[in-house]
């Protein structure tokens, strides 16, 4: 392996403790959803990220926003993968489990990998509490734990002993756990304490008492792992960083990646930015980031409604500026009515849908694929439009700018897919310098010579942008089908066909505006090629990485744009003997690529809110070579 | 590129799009259209900075006999789409025009929520109390036992009254006219261009297919003096060639009509119209023929802080935009991996 410089301000885990390298790691802190488990969760990815390892995360938390106390349903969790290699996915089952409460232990233990290792919190393990869990015996006693290692800690107490001198009430003191916690987990991996502390002071500094009594809590798990190190209770890992680029990284989740390419694909063209949107789970923190960003020229709104949302960006795009909403499958399909307008006004429009398990309410905090088929044809009339996909939290960025450029170039809505999975979960990205991102900016019409809003530009259809307050350029668009010269109403049959003619002409020769199709793993012919789109991108690739490792002739290729599709796409699929597509859904990319390429493709499919796991992807390889 | 300059001052006329008017012969929103294209010009709009955006319905075909920029979207959704506009834009003169069922039935939430948010905009809310388009069925005006093809027997529904929805929505400016009325119209679509705010005007049309002389109870000239009390703020709340007014009813919360020379009533006994006045306001709109005059005019007019905000001091320079969106984009917590050591 290369050697790899440690990150500035980092050190090396001290000389004294013995420590097992790993090539990566999966963690899970669960706990109660008081306990505080996102937060440790994600200081202990911003110390892992610190320490050059990459990583990817995922927080599961419940529908419920305040759950009955010690109840399985009010189980809230937080999952990281790190590693020195590239990460993929957020991990399948767990090597460590850290359970502060029976009902943790009771939810998460059955996913932990066949002979990791439990931690848990015994001073939470009271009759009262296990039988809230739905435990009939305790299970730290009988033979629930029998298969792995258990560490048995009593974290309650030793966390009150820790804050005991600065006087705190038993209720805040016990509040202090889960620093503790992540003290012990900073042990085990060989992470420094110091920007946590920092931290501390300032998320606490109008309580100076609180912050004090959580790094006490903090470096007092980390003590007791150094204890124990010496006895050899604990062990401790080390993991080395991992090849990443050079260059400045922060970590994003899926929903402020988008938010952020949406900002720099606007600057890109040089519009104003206004994004409407209505609350809804997952979808609202793309809306929470933008609205803090005024002072990057951003305007928000958030509307009465999703079509008020829909329609107030398309009015803001008819205005000139770049108008984006923002939703979830529910939201959606309130807005189909609007976004067919803004195909027949062939106005540039960006909508994000990070999907959710459906139909209906569903599952609003877990994930599924099920709007691809929503998105490319959930219109009335023949209403043509580009949709991407993105695969990753850092990939929302690039898809967020490619968005906006195919927007205004062809003068159509774009569908953006992520989902519920992509949106929440986090992944080291490396930050770019806008002033090296391509640019293409936008010429709105200006000449009032020979003007008409539907003469189209030769090569990519588009009409002109004549926006409002343009000297000269005043005129009139509607949903009414427009006449192919001067866009007057128009009930013509002949003007009707040719109008949609050309709708549809103007989406497919996006496909020569955006790359080739390549594979993104193995060979680019053979016997089996993985087929994915959007959060698959992970458990596939991962999957494919080690069949390929093993000397399986199997390929994987990932869509990003899934209309217009590559141009090259059914070429590629035929030089396969099989393919396989793999998403969250019951076959709608499947569907379309059979329709559209004659394809005898094969379905991996799942619908349990889950992302697949990179062993359902590995099996269903080998089932196949 | 040819130099185009700009008339100095434009006339009714400019205002007139090439586009063949297609409302039946008759109707009441030919009176609007000249109406609104009189004001225009009179209130010195342009073409070029003007907008109208609509839903769907006889009203909504509005923008394209309009020669300003327009906009013919979908059925109640103008207010949203003309609040896109009026947001990106604040410097562009925005209209609504809308219906009775476009604005009230199926577009009624965000009718709310434009005048809720107090959106700078003009909204024309064309009230005919019938659905001329799809050929007549009743409408969330219509009054109880409106015999139409969807309610045969008569409708069992209480109607919604425009201007007091507008009120108690939030609106600013609530004002109402009659489409023929063509003084006093263009007076009030003045008015309401000069107001800061959403501005609502409920103007009285006349369907001469489906819902004909619906308003003839206080649109007939044999009645218009009896039945129209036209109000104007400072002055009394007369009528009837100012022979009769308005007094609250002594002892009550109540507005009762009055003979000026009958029982000593003298005009000193007569209420004097407070456009600024939210619970008088209510109580006008509120009248209704055929024991009370229809209240006409500008009922309620109290501007308030409005959408878009004036932008903030020191717009952004596009310039300097590269450099903060990098400061922010490194806001928070960052690490650096630097360039592999060479083995």
């Amino acid at each position: 392996m290369d050697q790899i410089n440690p990150p500035v301000g980092s050190q090396q885990p001290r000389p004294t403790v013995s420590r097992l390298p790993l090539e990566s790691a999966v963690v899970r802190f669960a706990g109660d959803s008081g306990d505080g488990i996102q937060l440790i969760g994600n200081r202990f990815a911003i110390e892992t990220a610190q320490s050059g390892n990459d990583l990817a995360t995922f927080p599961d938390f419940p529908a419920e926003i305040r759950a009955p106390v010690g109840t399985t349903f009010g189980v809230s969790a937080f999952q990281i993968n790190f590693g020195a290699r590239l990460i993929k996915t957020s991990g399948d089952a767990p090597d460590v489990l850290v359970a502060l409460n029976p009902a943790a232990l009771k939810v998460e233990l059955p996913n932990l990998k066949r002979g990791g290792t439990v931690i848990v919190d015994t001073g939470s393990f009271s009759e009262r509490n296990l039988r809230k869990a739905g435990y009939a015996g305790n299970p730290l006693t009988d033979s629930t734990l029998s298969d792995g290692r258990t560490i048995e800690i009593d974290i309650s107490r030793l966390t009150l002993e820790a804050v005991k001198p600065l006087g705190l009430s038993q209720h805040d003191a016990l509040r202090c756990k889960n620093m503790w916690v992540l003290g012990l987990l900073y042990w085990m991996y060989g992470r420094e304490r110091q920007s946590t502390i920092a931290w501390l002071g300032k998320r606490f500094a109008s309580d100076p008492l609180v912050a004090e009594a959580n790094v006490a809590a903090l470096n007092a798990g980390h003590a007791y792992g150094e204890t124990s190190e010496v006895a050899g209770d604990i062990t401790a890992f080390s993991v080395a960083p991992a090849p990443l680029p050079p260059g400045t990284y922060r970590s994003v989740t899926g929903a402020d990646a988008l938010a952020w390419g949406l900002i720099v694909g606007a600057h890109s063209a040089r519009l104003k930015l206004f994004f409407a949107s209505y609350p809804i789970t997952p979808a609202s923190p793309v809306l929470h980031l933008l609205a803090r960003q005024s002072e990057l020229g951003v305007t928000t709104l958030q509307a009465e409604d999703e079509i008020a949302a829909v329609c107030a960006a398309i009015g803001a795009s008819f205005a000139g500026a770049l108008g984006v909403t923002s939703s979830s499958g529910p939201g959606m399909a309130l807005k189909s009515e609007a976004i067919s307008l803004a195909v027949a006004a062939e106005l540039p429009l960006v909508i994000l849908n990070t999907q959710r398990a459906g139909p209906s309410t569903g599952l609003p905090t877990k994930t599924e694929q099920s709007d691809l088929n929503q998105a490319l044809y959930g219109r009335h009339g023949e209403a043509p439009l580009a949709v991407l996909a993105t695969r990753s939290p850092a990939d929302c960025f690039d898809v967020a700018v490619e968005a906006v450029r195919l927007a205004v170039r062809a003068m159509t809505p774009v569908i953006v897919l992520s989902d519920g999975y992509i949106g929440n979960a986090t992944q080291a990205w490396r930050v770019p310098a806008v002033t090296d991102l391509p640019e293409f900016p936008v010429r709105q019409e200006t000449n009032p010579d020979g003007f008409s809003p539907y003469a189209r530009d030769p090569e990519t259809l588009s009409r002109p942008w004549a926006v409002p307050g343009t000297p000269g350029l005043a005129h009139r668009i509607g949903g009414i089908e427009r006449d192919y010269e001067t866009g007057n109403i128009s009930y013509s049959p002949e003007n009707h066909q040719r109008m949609s003619d050309v709708r549809a002409e103007k989406i497919a020769r996006l496909a020569q505006a955006i790359p080739a199709q390549t594979v993104a793993l193995g060979p680019d012919r053979g016997r089996l090629a993985l087929v994915g789109w959007g959060s698959t991108y992970g458990p596939i690739n991962r999957a494919v990485s080690l069949a390929l490792e093993h000397g399986d002739a199997v390929s994987h290729i990932h869509l990003r744009h899934l209309s217009p599709l590559p141009a090259n796409l059914g070429e590629l699929l035929a030089g396969f003997d099989r393919v396989l597509v793999v998403e969250g859904n019951n076959g709608q990319l499947r569907a379309l690529l059979r329709s559209q390429y004659l394809l005898d493709a094969e379905g991996l499919n799942k619908m349990t809110g889950r992302p697949f796991t990179i062993d359902e992807v590995e099996r269903a390889i080998r089932d196949r070579l | 590129m040819t130099a185009v300059t700009p008339p100095v001052s434009f006339v009714p006329k400019d205002f007139a799009s090439d586009q063949e008017v297609r409302w039946c012969p008759g109707c009441g929103d030919y009176a609007i259209l000249k109406a609104t294209q009189k004001a225009l010009a009179e209130v010195g709009a342009t073409p070029d900075n003007t907008v109208f955006v609509s839903g769907i319905g006889c009203s909504s075909r509005f923008p394209y006999y309009l020669a300003t920029y327009g906009f013919h979207t979908i059925h109640g959704r103008a207010p949203a789409v003309a609040t896109g506009v009026k947001l990106a834009r604040p410097d562009l003169d925005v209209w609504i025009a809308t219906g009775d069922g476009d604005g009230l039935s199926i577009g009624g939430n965000h009718l709310l929520h434009v005048l809720r948010r107090n959106v700078d905009l003009q909204i024309l809310l064309f009230n005919n109390e019938i659905y001329g388009l799809t050929k007549g069925q009743y409408s969330p005006t219509s009054h109880r036992g409106t015999r139409s093809p969807s309610s045969p027997h008569g409708t069992q529904e209480e109607p919604v009254s425009p201007a007091q929805f507008a009120l108690g929505a939030g609106g600013r400016f609530v004002a109402r006219a009659i489409d023929t009325q063509q003084k006093q119209l263009v007076g009030i679509l003045k008015a309401a261009h000069a107001h800061r705010g959403a501005s609502f005007i409920e103007v009285f049309q006349n369907c001469v297919v489906y819902n004909d002389n619906v308003f003839a109870a206080f649109t007939e000239r044999a009645v218009a003096a009896e039945m129209q009390l036209w109000v104007a703020h400072g002055k009394p709340l007369l009528f009837a060639n100012g022979t009769r007014g308005l007094r609250l009813k002594p002892g009550t919360l109540m507005l009762e009509t009055v003979t000026i020379g009958e029982a000593g009533i003298t005009e000193q006994d007569i209420l004097i119209h407070d456009q600024t006045s939210k619970p008088l306001a209510l109580m006008l709109a509120a009248l209704q023929p055929p024991t009370m005059p229809v209240a006409l005019g500008v009922l309620y007019c109290s501007p308030t802080a409005c959408l878009p905000l004036a932008p903030a001091e020191g717009a952004i320079d596009p310039a300097a935009l590269p450099q903060r969106i990098d400061a922010a984009l490194h806001r928070g917590d960052t690490w650096t991996i630097e360039s592999r050591a060479s083995t």
